[in-house]
């Protein structure tokens, strides 16, 4: 027997399990006080996925309210979608517009790391899809725990086959993320996910359902038990350091429905035969329908008993809290549904009018003949509840600062500087990655025009003109640690760096914040921090915040992950042929140096290597150098001066001259400047420098160009020969084989995970 | 006029958009072909793409090969019309008996994307004509099944008969016997490989332009047929 509204009026004092489903105590009353009556079973559903800190933002809307208060203009225009759409749409020229957006998926992918990494990009995908544009590429930024801990054999290898295995079946190209490894990563990994989608600007559509007597259309596969409850008992509580398996929570995802799924609404959005249209993602049906109704003019009704299930026995309860993936929701005026189903039966895609739109401002749910929701959408959906968590400055944050990293031992002889250059390439960190990126297919579609391990992915969208975008997602914890609001501009400046190195102007960022419980002060004062951080370098940079994700919880007992603040900067290039990749090319190639390095080496890559140390103050964030040095960088390769340029993050410049050797395994030949420590100088990690090398007689340009942008360049040596007997020399201090750092770089995964 | 060729797309078919840009910027008219329509809509060749057709769940291939356009296609072949199969066209080829043996997962487990090098072993047929006998080539590899299985007398027959029309270089990726890459049915019409020639066409974005002497090469021999 379903609970139904009558029987809620009839019996206003059953107990509900309101705590069981992730529900505080006034939350609980609150809902009784909007329905001025207990919910009934399906409506405690509905309220506690939605009201979920996965779903509803409560902790982090007051705070993500900053966002929007940004300017909604990019350096090329206005958004034509920001904040609250699926993704926000961005205006890149010639009628084209583009939409990006970066999601976690971190809890289903500890539980369960194949599937949950892959529903987390069958999710973002939909995102992007409903916006009205074809997806065009993926990005994945991963977190594990140490290589060597017996758990990340399991994880690391799980999330990176679900990413490849559900990418590489939708037919998109992966081009690029991130995989770092720490150990407050151990129990709590991070899958986050970034799709891009292209569109024509007449094609853009928003979510929302208007016009009483429209149907409502439920599409793709049929709704089965998987996920139930993902949101609110998976991604919106901390793991118990040793509760249950909460396995039945995570989704099982179908690729091949959702590339059939692409392709049908695609052609249903091409037809113009759709008023709204919404993704199914986390708390399923609940979502869809609340969502849509919310954002419409109108109320909704849904017959439930409509809903194809693969599983008959499910309650409808279930079946609004269900996950089950490749599933979409169209609002379609009735002379269009003839249309509309044809398409789908094209793609034996599923379709099934499951209600209309109606004129009331409820939302009305049956199941068998009675109603078992009866609701005003708004109140699921946008007026959750908001909380304003207490948050502080940690007591131990002065003691980690002042723990800076001086007094460490450094290496100073040229066989020391050697031994360090090897012992770096050879950490999980900066070891080669390839491992995992040659598990994703980064040709699909041919328009890849940079992928991984370049600095950022390009793609170009239109083959006649030669326009495209480019795309780079970063954030180093480690900084976001010690300072989270210098830690989230630092975050910034290198997504926003490493795009300009790629010859691309950036626009606009998304953001994915994966933090600890919003319920520890210290956590919510990194979040509070980190949000400040990226509202003042967004302002700074001119670059509009167009929507992200929050992922809280990400904490085993006691142990918070380090602050994570992944940054996605887009940016748009109007001939992707003048694009630079990283790589050396050419033999008696200038190598030089752009931007300062000071000695900067709290929270560096040489930090932990050689010390296990993590204190001190990060790198000096300078946004205004960093804006002029992506100028330099833009104007630089339209005019073709480039040969190659590489951005200078983890590692410091060493590690930028052994990514820019071993792409094309050309060597290189480095003098030192005057005066300079030469550990300082090759290890420190000063923020705001490139690495580029151009012909031998372009000094003169490239010194112009610095001194128009007041960007220090400094000549550091020259490009070697290419082949077997390569070298990285630095002069008066080393010279080490291509061979010999290529097979220490190589090593570390493969090893780690014996394959 | 230049000569047609199709390019079919069943329900998860992927590298379907790069066949048919291969096609064109080789010079001919790429005819993008529906596998739930009974026709080859007169085309004088064609390519079936890569992509994990009906999510390569059951076998790959296994159910695209029931497809209503593949009767034709099996039709055309036998009367010797050029068919080449890309990856997941491979696999369905192999399906379809127009080429002996199977594809199966990679012994190392995994996808493997990567700049693979091989060798012409065979430059008589309508999709190879263009190498040099030998010729090293690096053609861009992406699979998760793509193993090349059969008996051993299958095996020596395609070696004795020059069937072998591509054998990888450098190391097996996959795990396949005799490290082939792609062959070629008896008359050698139909050949199917597991790399992927359509994304070696364009400078910008692939790791070679090797790919391009497929697509010219039956353009030539639909040319100098007509």
């Amino acid at each position: 027997m379903a609970d139904t509204v009558d029987n809620a009026l009839k019996t206003p004092d059953l107990g509900q399990p309101w705590a069981e489903l992730g529900l505080k105590p006034d939350e609980y009353e609150r809902i009784r006080e909007i329905l001025g009556r207990r919910p009934t079973s399906s409506e405690l559903a509905m309220y506690s996925v939605m009201w979920s800190e996965h779903c509803s933002y409560k902790s982090s809307k007051v705070h993500l309210r900053k966002f929007s208060e940004l300017s909604q203009e990019t350096p090329i225009g206005k958004l034509l979608a920001g904040i609250g759409e699926n993704a926000g749409v961005i205006d890149v020229g010639q009628g084209y517009a583009v939409t990006f957006k970066i999601e976690s998926h971190n809890h289903p992918s500890y539980v369960e790391p194949y599937q949950g990494a892959a529903t987390g990009v069958g999710g973002i995908v939909r995102d992007i899809l409903a916006m009205g544009a074809r997806p065009i590429g993926v990005m994945d930024p991963l977190r594990f725990g140490p290589l060597d801990a017996p758990d990340t054999a399991r994880v690391l290898p799980g999330v990176v086959a679900g990413v490849g295995g559900y990418g590489n079946c939708l037919g998109l190209p992966n081009i690029g993320g991130e995989v770092v490894f720490d150990k407050t990563y151990l129990g709590n990994p991070l899958v986050n996910a970034l799709c891009v989608g292209v569109l024509r600007h007449e094609d853009l559509h928003l979510a929302h359902a208007t016009g009483a007597g429209n149907k409502v259309i439920l599409y793709g596969a049929a709704t089965g038990g998987d996920g139930i409850g993902g949101v609110s008992v998976l991604a919106s509580e901390t793991f118990d350091a040793d509760g249950p398996a909460k396995r039945p929570s995570v989704q099982v995802g179908d690729p091949f429905m959702e590339k059939l799924l692409i392709e049908c609404t695609l052609e249903i959005f091409q037809a113009g035969i759709v008023s709204g249209i919404q993704d199914l993602g986390g708390a399923g049906l609940s979502c869809a329908t609340s969502e849509l109704a919310s954002a419409g003019d109108g109320g909704m009704h849904v017959d439930l008993d409509l809903v194809p299930l693969r599983d008959s026995t499910l309650s409808p309860e279930e079946i609004l809290m269900s996950e089950s993936q490749e599933r979409m929701m169209a609002v379609v005026e009735p002379h269009n549904v003839d249309a509309f189903m044809k398409i789908c039966e094209k793609w034996d895609v599923l379709a099934t009018v499951v209600g209309e739109v109606t004129d009331g401002d409820r939302l009305l749910i049956d199941w068998h003949g009675e109603t078992v929701v009866d609701v005003p959408p708004r109140t699921v959906a946008h007026e959750g509840p908001v909380y304003n968590r207490p948050y502080a400055r940690p007591d131990w944050q002065d003691r980690v600062q002042s723990d800076t990293p001086e007094s460490l031992a450094r290496p100073s002889s040229g066989a020391e500087l050697a031994q360090t250059v090897l012992a770096m390439v050879a950490s999980p960190n900066l070891c080669d990655k390839s491992w995992v990126t040659n598990q994703y297919d980064r040709y699909v579609r041919g328009n890849s025009v940079l992928a991984q391990p370049e600095d950022a992915g390009m793609l170009r969208i239109d083959e006649e003109t030669q326009l495209g975008v480019a795309l780079a997602t970063d954030c180093n914890g480690r900084f976001a640690y010690l300072d989270p609001y210098a830690g989230a501009q630092l975050a910034l400046a290198e997504a926003y760096r490493n795009v300009a190195v790629s010859g691309a102007r950036p626009v606009a960022i998304s953001d994915c914040l994966n933090f600890g419980s919003p319920e520890d002060p210290s956590v919510m004062w990194q979040f509070t921090e980190a949000i400040r951080g990226l509202v003042d370098g967004c302002k700074a940079l001119g670059t509009p915040v167009t929507g992200g994700n929050v992922s809280f919880y990400n904490q085993t007992a006691e142990t918070a992950i380090l602050p994570t603040p992944v940054v996605g900067v887009l940016g748009v290039i109007d001939d992707v042929t003048k694009r630079t990749p990283i790589g050396f090319a050419t033999e008696g190639d200038e190598v030089w140096l752009l931007g300062d390095t000071r000695d900067e080496l709290a929270g560096s890559a040489w930090a932990e290597v050689a010390h296990d140390h993590l204190g001190g103050l990060p790198p000096t964030v300078d946004l205004d150098h960093e804006q002029r040095l992506a100028t330099t960088m833009i104007t630089g390769a339209a005019a073709g001066l480039w040969s190659s340029a590489h951005d200078l993050a983890d590692g410091g410049l060493t590690q930028a001259l052994v990514e820019s050797s071993l792409r094309r395994d050309v060597g290189v030949t480095v003098t030192l400047p005057e005066g300079v420590d030469p550990f300082v100088y090759l290890f420190s990690e000063s923020a705001g420098r490139v690495l580029v090398s151009l012909p031998a007689g372009s000094a003169a340009q490239l010194q112009e160009l610095a001194a128009a942008g007041q960007v220090t360049a400094t000549r550091i040596g020259v490009v070697g020969s290419a082949g077997p007997d390569a070298v990285l020399t630095v002069e008066d201090q080393f010279s080490l084989a291509l061979s010999e750092i290529r097979d220490a770089w190589q090593a570390p995964i493969p090893a780690a995970l014996g394959v | 006029m230049a000569p047609r060729i199709g390019v079919v797309t069943f329900p998860g078919s992927l590298d379907d958009s790069d066949a048919l840009r291969a096609v064109r910027l080789a010079g001919a008219e790429p005819v993008p072909l529906w596998h739930a329509n009974d026709t080859l809509d007169g085309v004088s060749a064609v390519i079936l793409p890569g992509g994990f057709s009906y999510g390569d769940y059951l076998r790959c291939g296994a159910i695209s090969r029931f497809s209503p356009v593949m009767d034709e296609l099996i039709k055309a072949a036998g009367a010797g019309m050029p068919v080449l199969g890309i990856c997941n066209g491979f696999q369905i080829l192999c399906e379809a008996h127009l080429l002996p043996g199977a594809l199966i997962r990679n012994d190392v487990r995994t996808f493997v994307c990567k700049d693979q090098a091989m060798r012409v072993e065979s430059v008589d047929t309508p999709w190879s004509s263009h190498f040099e006998q030998g010729q090293e080539i690096t053609i861009v590899l992406k699979n998760g099944e793509g193993g090349y299985v059969a008996d051993q007398g299958t095996l020596d027959r395609l070696e004795g008969e020059g069937r072998v029309v591509f054998r990888y270089l450098h190391g097996n990726p996959n795990g396949s016997y005799r490290d082939i890459a792609g062959i070629s049915n008896e008359r050698g019409n139909v050949v199917g490989l597991m790399p992927h020639p359509e994304h070696n066409v364009d400078p910008l974005t692939g790791p070679s332009l090797d790919g391009t002497a497929f697509f010219t090469s039956v353009l030539d021999f639909l040319t100098a047929k007509v």
